[in-house]
């Protein structure tokens, strides 16, 4: 384990001081933290933290160690990670190396040994923000200037910095019963894998497809995935889903997949203060009641009128989820007919990390794609 | 779902007297539930027998019957009280096997009485470990059913011997429906099998036993539960056990969040714990599962689930701030989980999963040391008599905090002796799992052992290993440095390092290290414990000490009192002092100050965020208590710490922190130390006129010999430091004295031997009095049952006394106010006296509050720890007369009239222990206190409340059958009274030859029985043993032959005796003022009518 200094600067001027964990370096991003106990190996394989540095509040990380079947893309995505206590040296039976030297290996700079839990109840207080980690300018005042140079997250397209180049389909696995459109927006291994158990032939196309690209999948349903960035931002998926609405094909979206539905359905998305990333979080379903427990990780949210139908050019739109800590809208619902067409959520119901309680949304969709395919037979 | 109006009365089960596995963390839930079931309005019933618990105060329920836990007495209480629901899953094993037996005894139905929470049905499916099992392999979950160990279930030894033949030794044996574990075991081999299988069968109360695989080295997680009415389910927290599988959970070092899963692997231990709960179909509230896992294969196994809440809830709740029994309270009477506020964060709901950024370590506390016969070998068998939580950034800085809260000096690492002794050598005994193999293990790591070595022969899993490698490496870097610089010491205190393990390895004073400490200003911040790892704001503070960057102490502008609690439960210092902790706590939050509790055991009332204003989850130490003092200080006023409430743990630390400026409330450091050390306070009592035994001190066999010689025998011998008569021996001649002194550890000029006349059949009294200074308040005279000789935890007491005459009464008052005022007593005061031919001489003098403050405050209705703590705080007696918290006339010496007689009876913990051979330590009442747990019987007159008291901790006595007797011959001549009533009663008697001979004398009818030794070669008539164990004796009666009451030599016969009644369960009693009292009780059974009446009626009564 590395006993070079690091140090961490927050755009405010706020100043951290560790020691270097993972590659040697600079970074830079936007600042935010994730308050799930496992799963870091999943966290920094999610394309949705491009461009931001992630701090676990896990008291101890790399207990695990590093192995051949957690990632759910195919490399770490984070700017930069801020832990407060490494473990010396992985323990777990699938560990095939330390989160050290994978971080090292693929160039991700880290610190290690900071306030943690300060620094989380900064960010509470004072907002996501801006944030540089450098293991070779310890210099804070020199660091503050880099940071503030850098660019913020509102207003930032990066789905395209995530995406696949070249579209390609993922078989159903066992038998195929549908054929559906997924727009990788920043998509999780997770997400392909649970749609393709239930049948499902996945043709995969890049954020930038256009609406000819999905009509030529000849979908029975269109999935939009999670992904990075302002989903304000996002006009071309955009444009792209408002073609799939007003095609009438059922539409299932996750996270960004969320933000642009609601874009597309005609509601606004905005910045949340310091965003909701973790493994515990309660969503209501309004529809029955229940409560399940999600997996989170979003910067911003839909503003949508709880409570209320509304009308829209593809059917009646509502908000079929929130979140029963903050009342933020955590699903939407679009339905023609009282029958539902299109649905997505906020939360992440592959989860990867995170506990299984929404599994259940990926059957929904199948049963959307039948009942739809049903109505056309 | 809101609340359930079709109910308005809820019987709350209490868990009944503490015992091994079942401690005072009920006392923690119970008090919760009542708490929450009295503010939604319910109408609240509770039954428990322990006085010594919070739940009993009669505030906290509207009828609190202080009664046996057993279907004829709850029968009687719901027949009075018509209660509609019955709550039985917050009181343990207790009250839910008492539950289960007032269904099977039809009382639920003809009552109309529901049982909420969990259902009978439901109750079985989880602890039936056959039902349990197939529940489990048709669960239908992603990924597929779970695993379970290969198992058969077995009702008699050929079907046991049967099953390890296709399982394969070693096998795992599991009684069904025991608590804790009792009875169970590895069995290596056919003859440790039939052992051990043999026991499980006879304490299994449906003879059943579970003869299962062996899972041993396997890593051991557990998850903590809860469900609602609308089956939303979450988990609370997840713990991974630092002993792998083999050791008992209660017994093993635990850690939370689980520390070796990666998320996969966790969600599916989550998944199958969720569909478990649905399965089992535990309505509403906690479980907890507990899994394996094959550490090479990740192979998971479910072991076993508990439907109701545990000491591992209680450890959950403490570990998140999420207080399990005061939810599972809620959404048994209806609630949902988002319809519950989260009481840390005040905004977001109670459905969520708790998420935290620090870790959690729990150390159970033994008691091997007072039975030093039993084999200290930890199994699936719990042993443990306490627990330890500390709460740190990392696991290194919560391990170290753990091992100084244990107040053991041999807990922490001691890094600057390493052992001399091979790696070989220190990883054989680490093999065998046992108290304080943590520290062979760091020290085998100091002799250079590897991971690898250490792993193969402890299983402890590598990341554990890899940590205590790190803490190895730390101590030779703190060593070595040229200079003790601000970065190394900080780096040693980020990991738990105390100052006194920096002050051993730098050859300084843990003061110098302190005071460098303090120069630097490297002092530890405070986190709060807030459910959610930051995300949202705690409005709760629940603090703990690490060294970090940033504290989060609220500043505040009410005057603060620091109260420091009592620390692990041990025998000798358990719930009756967390009571009045808790209850000076309330005292003072209503008087206007801010409370602010300090204490480590994570069972108690006390360390629940509710209690007091403020709680650090910290280790009683002076280094810990001195930063708490610091903290506090720069966030307001403070007016000063309270010592004496929390037995000797905080007691001890009283002059340090006095010397450190910290102002001590109530009675002073030199005070206290003018009663404990003997010279000077014998000096006081001469001065005042008042005899003691003679005594003197001895630091060698030659000074004791001499001493004896000159003040007689017997003599009570000790060490001057004792802690529940901790190695207090009473002996009868030079070479049992000679014994003893060779025995004990350390005899030396400084830690001499305390050599005291013993006064032989002595009456015993115990005094509980307040002093303001001016006025004394004799708070209660309890006469013990049992001879003086037998510590007083241990002896059952009357209060009022039952056979002390005014005049003597009077006399213990006078001598109580002069100790008062030559101690210089401000609050408790507890005298032990000896009446012994009209002379009342003093034992001992504790100017502290006793074991004994809450059984005198709930049997005489007066708050005694409440009235101390104001004094403490400098109000007169004369003013909490007048502001009515002390009675305006009199006081607890006054009987009036229609005021119960309140019986206390000792628990002990004898068919815990067991030796190397697998025997029972034997059960003789000796100086030496081991009683774990106590139970009050109320009524208006002492045979009936003696009867109660026996049924209550485990009795009952019976009313009619065959009573055994064998009395040494010191004995006869009293215990002839007694047993000729026996006779009288109708009861058939057995003794042995000389006794025989003696009752026959005396014209009483007796069969002679051959005790073992006697047996002669072709004798076929059963011996004594034998018949015990066939169930032809109903009651035991054997007073030990010898003088020694050391374990580890019984005197063959009467141990024999004694523990045979132990395995089968028939009421024994060992000292003849014990016969006497229970004969009374015998009578009062017999004479039927056995009432029960809640405190608020007797309070009613006695006004």
């Amino acid at each position: 384990m590395s006993s070079q200094p690091a140090i961490l600067v927050l755009e405010d001027g706020r100043v951290f001081r560790g020691r270097s964990f993972g590659a040697a370096g600079e970074a830079f991003g936007e600042l935010v933290f994730s308050t799930g106990m496992s799963g870091y190996q999943e966290l920094l394989t999610d394309p949705s933290y491009h461009k931001q540095v992630a701090l676990t509040t896990a008291p101890h990380v790399g207990n695990t160690g590093w192995n051949d079947e957690d990632d759910e893309s195919s490399r770490i995505w984070v700017a930069g990670f801020v832990v407060r206590d490494p473990a010396p040296r992985p323990s777990n039976w699938r560990s095939k190396g330390s989160l050290d030297a994978e971080l090292a290996r693929q160039g991700v700079v880290g610190i290690a040994d900071v306030d943690t839990r300060a620094l989380t109840r900064h960010i509470r207080e004072a907002g996501a923000m801006r944030v540089g980690i450098s293991t070779t300018d310890l210099d804070e005042k020199s660091l503050l200037a880099k940071v503030l140079q850098q660019p913020s997250m509102e207003g930032a397209d990066l789905t395209g910095e995530v995406t696949i180049d070249e579209a390609y389909v993922i078989p159903a696995r066992g038998e195929k019963k549908y054929t559906v459109a997924v727009l990788d927006l920043g998509i999780k291994s997770m997400s392909l894998s649970r749609l393709s158990e239930l049948g499902i032939e996945q043709h995969v196309l890049p954020a930038t497809a256009s609406w000819a690209d999905v009509e030529a999948t000849n979908p029975d349903g269109v999935f939009f995935s999670n992904g990075p960035g302002d989903p304000a931002a996002a006009t071309g998926p955009i444009a792209v889903l408002k073609n799939v609405l007003e095609n009438r094909i059922p539409y299932f979206g996750i996270c960004l997949g969320n933000q642009l539905f609601g874009h597309a359905l005609g509601f606004g998305t905005y910045k949340l203060k310091f965003g909701h990333r973790g493994l515990n979080v309660p969503v209501k379903d309004l529809a029955t009641g229940k409560v399940e427990i999600t997996a989170q990780n979003h910067g911003f949210a839909v503003d949508a009128p709880i409570g209320e139908h509304v009308e829209t050019p593809y059917g009646t739109a509502e908000v079929s989820h929130v979140c029963l800590n903050d009342d933020v809208v955590e699903g939407l619902e679009l339905r023609r007919d009282g029958r539902r067409v299109g649905f997505s959520v906020q939360y992440h119901p592959e989860a990867a990390a995170g506990p299984h309680d929404s599994t259940h949304l990926f059957d929904r969709f199948v049963e959307m794609l039948a009942a739809n395919a049903g109505k056309e037979a | 779902m809101p609340r359930r109006q079709d109910i308005e009365s809820i019987l709350v089960i209490g868990s009944g007297p503490i015992v091994i596995g079942q401690a005072c963390e009920f006392d923690y839930s119970g008090t919760q539930a009542c708490r929450v079931l009295r503010e939604e309005g319910f109408r609240v019933v509770l039954v428990n027998s322990n006085p010594a618990t919070i739940m009993t105060d009669p505030d906290f329920a509207d009828a609190t019957y202080v009664e046996p836990i057993t279907t004829e007495f709850l029968e009687r209480v719901i027949a009075k009280e018509r209660p509609d629901a019955v709550l039985a899953t917050l009181g343990g094993q207790t009250a839910l096997n008492a539950a289960i037996k007032l269904d099977e005894a039809g009382i639920l139905e003809k009552y109309g009485v529901e049982l909420i929470g969990a259902s009978v049905e439901a109750i079985q499916r989880g602890e039936n470990r056959e039902e349990f099992k197939d529940i489990c392999l048709a669960l239908d979950v992603p990924g597929g059913p779970p695993e379970v160990a290969k198992s058969f279930i077995c009702h008699s030894m050929e079907e046991v011997l049967t099953a390890a033949d296709t399982l394969g030794f070693p096998v795992v044996v599991r009684p069904s429906f025991t608590m804790g574990g009792v009875g169970s075991g590895f069995a290596h081999d056919a003859d440790e099998l039939r052992q051990i299988a043999g026991a499980g069968l006879s304490a299994s109360p449906v003879t059943e036993v579970l003869i299962e695989e062996s899972i041993l080295g396997w890593k051991e997680f557990e998850l903590e539960l809860m469900r609602d009415t609308a089956d939303n389910v979450v988990v609370v927290c997840s713990i991974e056990n630092f002993d792998p599988m083999g050791v008992h959970t209660g017994d093993s070092i635990t850690v939370a969040p689980a520390m070796t899963l990666t998320d996969r692997e966790y969600q599916r231990m989550r998944d199958v714990g969720i569909a478990i709960i649905r399965a089992v179909g535990v309505d509403t509230g906690g479980c907890n599962i507990q899994f394996a896992i094959e550490p090479d294969t990740g192979r998971m196994i479910v072991i076993e689930m508990n439907p109701r809440v545990s000491r591992s809830s209680a450890l959950a709740s403490k570990a998140t701030g999420f207080p399990i029994a005061k939810i599972a309270a809620k959404v048994a009477v209806g609630y949902t989980l988002d319809e519950i506020t989260n009481d840390i964060t005040q905004v977001t709901p109670a459905a969520f999963e708790p998420v935290i950024d620090y870790v959690i370590v729990k150390v159970p506390r033994f008691a091997f040391e007072k039975f030093p016969a039993a084999d200290s070998t930890l199994t699936t068998h719990m042993k443990s008599v306490g627990e330890v939580m500390a709460i740190g950034r990392n696991f290194t800085e919560a391990l170290g905090k753990a091992l100084r809260s244990m107040e053991d000096a041999s807990a922490p690492f001691d890094y600057a002796a390493p052992a001399e002794r091979s790696v070989t050598d220190l990883l054989t005994d680490a093999a065998r799992p046992h108290d304080g193999r943590i520290r062979l293990v760091m020290q085998a790591l100091q002799q250079g052992a590897t991971t690898k070595q250490v792993y193969e022969a402890t299983k402890i899993d590598p990341w554990f290993i890899h940590q205590l490698e790190l803490l190895r490496d730390l101590a030779v870097e703190v060593a070595d440095a040229p200079e003790l610089t601000a970065e190394v010491l900080r780096k040693a205190k980020k990991h738990g390092y105390s100052d006194s393990q920096i002050a051993q390895l730098r050859n300084h004073s843990t003061d110098v290290i302190r005071g460098v400490r303090w120069a630097l200003g490297i002092r530890p911040v405070f986190k709060s414990v807030d459910t959610c790892a930051a995300e949202f704001e705690a409005r709760t503070p629940y603090m703990y000490s690490s060294y970090d960057e940033e504290t989060e102490v609220p500043s505040r502008e009410k005057p603060a009192v620091l109260i420091l609690g009592s620390g692990p439960n041990r025998i000798g210092q358990g719930i009756e002092f967390d009571y009045s902790c808790v209850h000076a706590t309330m005292a003072l939050r209503e008087a206007g100050y801010e409370a602010v509790m300090v204490n480590c055991n994570p069972e108690t009332v006390s360390t629940d965020y509710d209690t007091s204003d403020r709680l650090y989850f910290e280790p009683l130490t002076a280094e810990d208590v001195l930063e708490i003092y610091h903290a506090e200080l720069k966030a307001g006023p403070v007016v000063g710490v309270i010592c004496q409430l929390g037995g000797q743990t905080p007691l001890k630390l009283a002059q340090t922190l006095k010397d450190a400026g910290v102002p001590i409330l109530g009675t002073s450091p030199e005070a206290i130390n003018l009663a404990e050390e003997r010279g000077a306070f014998g000096r006081l009592l001469s001065r005042a006129g008042l005899p003691a035994p003679k005594h003197g001190m001895a630091s060698s066999f030659a000074e004791a010999k001499a001493i004896a010689a000159e003040i007689g025998y017997p003599v009570l011998v000790r060490p001057s430091y004792v802690l529940g008569g901790r190695g207090m021996e009473i002996v009868y001649d030079d070479a049992a004295l000679e014994r003893y002194i060779s025995n004990a550890t350390e005899v030396t000029e400084d830690s001499p031997v305390l050599v005291d006349r013993f006064l032989d059949d002595a009456v015993e009294i115990d005094v509980d009095a307040l002093y303001d200074g001016e006025e004394l308040f004799l708070g209660g005279v309890m006469e013990h049952i049992e001879e003086a000789g037998v510590h007083s935890g241990d002896s059952a007491c009357s209060l009022p006394p039952i056979t002390l005459g005014d005049a003597v009464v009077e006399h213990i008052r006078e001598a109580t106010h002069l100790i008062a005022d030559g101690v210089g007593v401000r609050g408790l005061l507890n005298i032990q006296f000896a009446l012994h031919a009209d002379t009342v001489y003093v034992l001992e003098a504790n100017p502290r509050a006793s074991r004994t403050v809450p059984f005198v405050s709930k049997a005489k209705g007066i708050q005694l720890a409440k009235a101390a703590a104001r004094i403490m705080l400098g109000e007169s007696i004369q003013d909490l007369r007048d502001s009515g918290l002390l009675p305006a006339e009199g006081d607890g010496s006054t009987t009036r009239p229609g005021a119960p007689v309140a019986v206390k009876e000792a628990v002990m913990p004898f068919n815990r222990f067991r030796t190397s051979t697998g025997a029972f330590v034997d059960t003789v009442l000796g100086p030496e206190m081991r009683s774990t747990g106590e139970v009050m019987g109320l009524a208006d007159n002492f045979g009936t409340a003696y009867a109660k008291a026996w049924a209550a901790s485990g009795g009952p006595l019976p009313t009619s059958g065959t009573v055994f007797v064998s009395v040494a011959n010191r004995h006869k001549r009293h215990a002839l009274w007694p047993i000729k009533r026996l006779a009288d009663l109708g009861f058939k008697l057995m003794a042995t030859s000389g006794t025989a001979s003696v009752l026959r004398r005396n014209g009483v009818e007796v069969t002679e029985v051959h005790k073992l030794s006697e047996r002669e070669d072709g004798d076929t008539a059963p011996t004594i043993v034998e018949l015990i164990s066939s169930g032809d004796i109903d009651l035991v009666f054997n007073t030990p032959q010898g003088s020694n009451v050391d374990g580890a030599s019984p005197r063959e016969d009467g141990y024999l005796i004694r523990t045979a009644a132990v395995l089968a369960d028939v009421p024994c009693v060992t000292t003849v003022p014990g016969l006497a009292a229970a004969v009374q009780g015998i009578e009062a059974l017999r004479r039927g009518g056995l009432e029960v009446q809640s405190l608020q009626e007797w309070a009613a009564a006695a006004r």
